[in-house]
């Protein structure tokens, strides 16, 4: 659309051919301008790209610093940083195998622990409730999200470690005791806490996106299987299996979260750098070892051994959400078009 | 129908009904935490929140009472740093990728911002203290606003993106129509008409900003005493619960969970109000 | 392919073996096999129909024509209570064999009236096969043997067994919409139901599709009754045996469908059908 030319000046008072234009427009209409327009826009349009380049950006650049800010450990250590258990900042000796142990291990009992409840919560408020019931019962599920890590600690402490500690691992010691996850003294704080705190936290994640993945398949399906006669469950089963894999990426997102959480799992992991099977005893995690000892690290070693154990979180979770979110991005765009 | 098939039958429908008590169940399961941890923090906090809260300082180790007016500060500070520098990157970015975002670099760019969305805090942290505080050499406030600015980035240019996407169509042919050049109209009438719903995303992000505390524990790590110099490190409300949570001290603790209810009775209302926005701004479109 | 007929029975003979369907005479004797009277619909507050009262007669053919937004599917849909789940309510009452659908289970109703919907939709996730059978499964048969003896059965009903029976494993996506429309009514048809509701089953396909729905549906009319929505007036013509006329929410008039195409009794059917609106 060109505007006028300066030969034709421009009446104010009838632009916009009848009230479609908002007031404010009225005021900028110049009489006779020129084509200029060009200039404002290319400025414009490439600031606005610039910011952009900018976020795109920002993660190789976080990458690239990591990377760097870990080359004393890289070369000192190589792979092997990932392979060996010792944690030694007195003798400069790093190896974060329970580092990472801690955190995946923690992780998968979350989502373990999360996900048959998630898809329970996301089935109830996608096929199951009425409309008047799903939406302040979503948002309520939402609002578990944005609790801060830190409240999620706090309480841990406080409420959720003594309780594992006076109530369930005596009673797991007592019915399970043979078994050797349940075996050693009942601290509470440890990787059972620090699982079951994850789950809490992991778990709107995956129910919000699941239920989001189900609603957006089209009622077509529901319509064909209950009109074959079927049950709500019945015809909730053909809609999961149609949701596979979208409540696949919920879950790696999930995932990805429960990796990188940090204060919550903190305060109640109890920061013991060992491999252990039993749920009872204390670990440590990626994250957590960061929040311990960065602050306090005082050699250039350490400094870049916690720096490196940043870049393989860093990593880990890049892969994690990628991959979940060309998943969930498919299966919803798969429906959108209908 | 046969005997059996009247059987199963019944046997379908006891299956239907237990998941949907199962998954009624899970709901409730789901919700109970919330539930327990606000009314939790809602009991013990409520009783630390006076006048003194707000206006004092920590009272040295051992004395009782005393506030956390620092830390309040601080938390203002680092997240006016934080805005300060992700909210224009954030709202610019995100203004490109709804007027000009039809190609795969803008493509890109949202994957990347999604992707960025879901990095560690304490990771961020970290980029912050690798290009903030080396070359400073020590701790300060600008770090932890760096930090918090990355943070924010993800959050604001997707909303942003979206808010200005909800605008319909034909308030730009308009603008287009009587010769106001594209980035006028962008700015001066697509933005404000979008303004509403991107400042409450922008509040949202600012929200969860102010609950970071990983990121800030060595960037800002934390000031028992009165501080806003930019250049120096800087308490904030966040590591001050964390602080506070690992003292024997009772007074501290209740003072923590009073900062942990200040927290998220914020979080919460800002959720509620951008829920609102939101909800009311679709129901328009 | 049968001529465009407007009166597809006129010739039938007393007993018309090659159909196997009863003479006017004696299916006049039959029963309705569902009576719908006085029903109301809404959606919420908006009254959808308004007093609907008719019968659909056995074995035989009842379309129901109309402008777009008259009501016709959603009467369709209170037939098999699948009006309740968009979220609608009824009133008033309707039978199927003398028995008031509320009080027979909904999912037992639905497998005695089954729908086709007016765009295919097989399950995305199950085979050719699987789709077939998914009804049957859900029924509680599982053995192989007579699955398939029963997909091969529906499949031929519907005219499809030869152009997919190599391929029964393939996704049910995998073939085209006219032949995926024919895979739904071998789908509905594996449960063996007494009513079929077509809600506009050939809108979304092709002409020559559409001539083999019509077909299947002539053919089909032996061993179930039928009852299908459509806004093509020449396809009622063409197939159905009874026509119901439906306006803004109310039956205007019901009758044969020869008679109803040339001398109706109203005149907004006598609109309609001659093309002044809709």
């Amino acid at each position: 659309m060109t505007p006028e030319s300066s030969a034709v000046p421009i009446d104010v008072s009838t632009a916009g051919g009848g009230g479609n234009v908002p007031p404010a427009a009225a005021a900028f209409v110049r009489r006779g301008s020129k084509t200029k327009w060009n200039v404002g826009d290319f400025v414009f349009k490439h600031m606005t790209m610039l910011f952009a380049l900018g976020v795109l950006s920002l993660v190789f650049l976080m990458g690239y610093e990591m990377y760097a800010g870990s080359a004393l450990t890289i070369s000192k250590f190589g792979w092997n940083f990932l392979a060996t258990s010792t944690w030694d900042p007195v003798r400069d000796e790093y190896g974060a195998l329970p580092l990472i142990f801690g955190t995946l291990l923690s992780s998968f009992l979350a989502l373990l622990i999360a996900l048959p409840l998630s898809i329970g919560v996301a089935i109830f408020l996608s096929e199951l409730a009425p409309r008047w019931l799903e939406r302040p019962f979503s948002f309520l599920v939402e609002l578990l999200a944005a609790i801060p890590s830190i409240v999620y600690g706090l309480w841990g402490i406080f409420v959720l470690v003594p309780w594992l500690r006076q109530n369930l691992q005596p009673w797991l010691a007592s019915h399970f005791g043979s078994l050797p996850f349940f075996k050693g003294p009942a601290y509470g704080f440890g990787m059972l806490a620090a699982a079951l705190i994850l789950a809490v936290m992991v778990l709107p994640i995956i129910a919000s996106i699941s239920r989001d993945v189900l609603q957006a398949i089209p009622n077509l399906q529901r319509e064909a299987a209950l009109g074959l006669g079927a049950t709500r469950w019945e015809s909730t089963k053909i809609i999961l299996s149609t949701a596979k894999s979208g409540i696949l990426g919920a879950t790696l997102l999930g995932l990805g979260r429960a990796v990188g959480e940090t204060m919550a799992v903190t305060m109640v992991i109890g920061n013991r750098s060992e491999i252990s099977a039993s749920l009872f005893s204390p670990a440590y995690s990626m994250a957590s070892v960061i929040a311990n000892e960065f602050a306090e690290a005082t050699s250039k070693m350490y400094t870049s051994a916690l720096i490196e154990v940043a870049f393989v979180l860093f990593v880990l979770t890049i892969v994690l959400n990628a991959l979940a979110r060309l998943i969930v991005w498919s299966v919803t765009r798969r429906f959108k078009t209908t | 129908m046969t005997t059996n098939e009247k059987l199963y039958f019944f046997w379908r429908k006891t299956k239907n009904n237990a998941m949907l008590l199962f998954s009624l169940a899970c709901l409730l399961i789901a919700v109970t935490p919330l539930v327990l941890i606000f009314s939790y923090t809602l009991i013990q906090g409520i009783s630390a929140l006076n006048l003194d809260f707000f206006i004092q300082m920590p009272k040295p180790v051992g004395e009782t009472g005393g506030g956390m007016a620092n830390a309040i500060v601080g938390t203002g500070i680092l997240i006016g740093l934080g805005a300060l520098f992700g909210l224009p990157v954030g709202i610019m970015a995100g203004i490109y990728l709804a007027e000009y975002g039809d190609n795969p670099f803008a493509a890109t760019t949202r994957f990347l911002a999604d992707v960025l969305s879901g990095i560690p805090s304490i990771v961020v942290g970290v980029v912050a203290y690798i290009i903030v505080v080396l070359p400073m050499k020590h701790f300060s406030a600008l770090a932890g606003g760096v930090a918090l600015a990355i943070l924010m980035i993800p959050t604001v240019t997707r909303t942003t993106e979206e808010m200005i996407r909800l605008v319909p169509q034909s308030y730009r042919e308009a603008g287009l129509a009587i010769g106001i050049p594209r980035w006028k109209t962008t700015l001066r009438i697509i933005l404000p008409t979008a303004l509403k719903g991107i400042t409450t995303g922008i509040l949202l992000a600012i929200a969860r900003a102010a609950g970071e505390t990983a990121p800030l524990l060595f960037t800002a790590l934390g000031n028992r005493f009165w501080s806003t110099a930019i250049d120096q490190p800087i308490g904030s409300l966040t590591v001050f619960i964390y602080d506070y949570s690992k003292a024997p001290f009772e007074d501290w603790i209740r003072q923590a969970w009073g900062a942990a209810f200040v927290l998220i009775a914020l979080i919460f209302l800002l959720s509620v109000i951008f829920r609102i926005v939101t909800r009311s701004r679709y129901a328009e479109h | 392919m049968r001529s465009i007929d407007l009166a597809p029975n006129s010739e039938r003979k007393v007993m018309d073996v090659s159909s196997g369907s009863p003479s006017p005479a004696i299916q006049a004797a039959l029963p309705a096999k569902m009576v719908a009277k006085n029903v109301d619909a809404f959606f919420g507050k908006t009254q959808a129909l308004r007093s609907v009262s008719l019968e659909v007669a056995t074995n035989r053919v009842l379309a129901i024509i109309g402008p777009s937004g008259c009501g016709k599917s959603t009467f369709l849909r209170c037939l098999n209570r699948m009006h309740e789940v968009a979220g609608g309510t009824m009133k008033g009452r309707v039978m199927l064999d003398g028995e008031s659908i509320m009080e027979i289970d909904a999912v037992n109703l639905r497998r005695r009236v089954g729908m086709v919907f007016q765009k295919p939709n097989p399950f995305p996730t199950m085979s050719i096969f699987d789709n077939v059978a998914a009804g049957l499964r859900f029924n509680g048969h599982h053995n192989r043997k007579h699955l398939a003896e029963v997909v091969e059965r529906c499949l031929r009903q519907a005219a499809l067994w030869d152009e997919v029976k190599d391929s029964l494993g393939k996704s049910g996506m995998s073939i085209s919409g006219g032949q995926q429309q024919r895979l739904c009514i071998a789908r509905t048809l594996a449960v063996n139901p007494e009513v079929v509701l077509m809600d506009e089953p050939a809108s979304a396909l092709d002409p020559l599709s559409t001539a083999k729905i019509e077909e299947l549906i002539y053919e089909l009319k032996a061993n179930y009754t039928i009852v299908i929505v459509t806004h093509n007036m020449q396809q009622a013509a063409r197939v159905s045996d009874m026509t119901a006329f439906f306006y803004l929410g109310e039956l205007i008039e019901i009758g044969e469908t020869k008679r109803i195409f040339t001398t109706p009794d109203k005149r907004q059917t006598e609109d309609y059908i001659t093309g002044r609106f809709g």
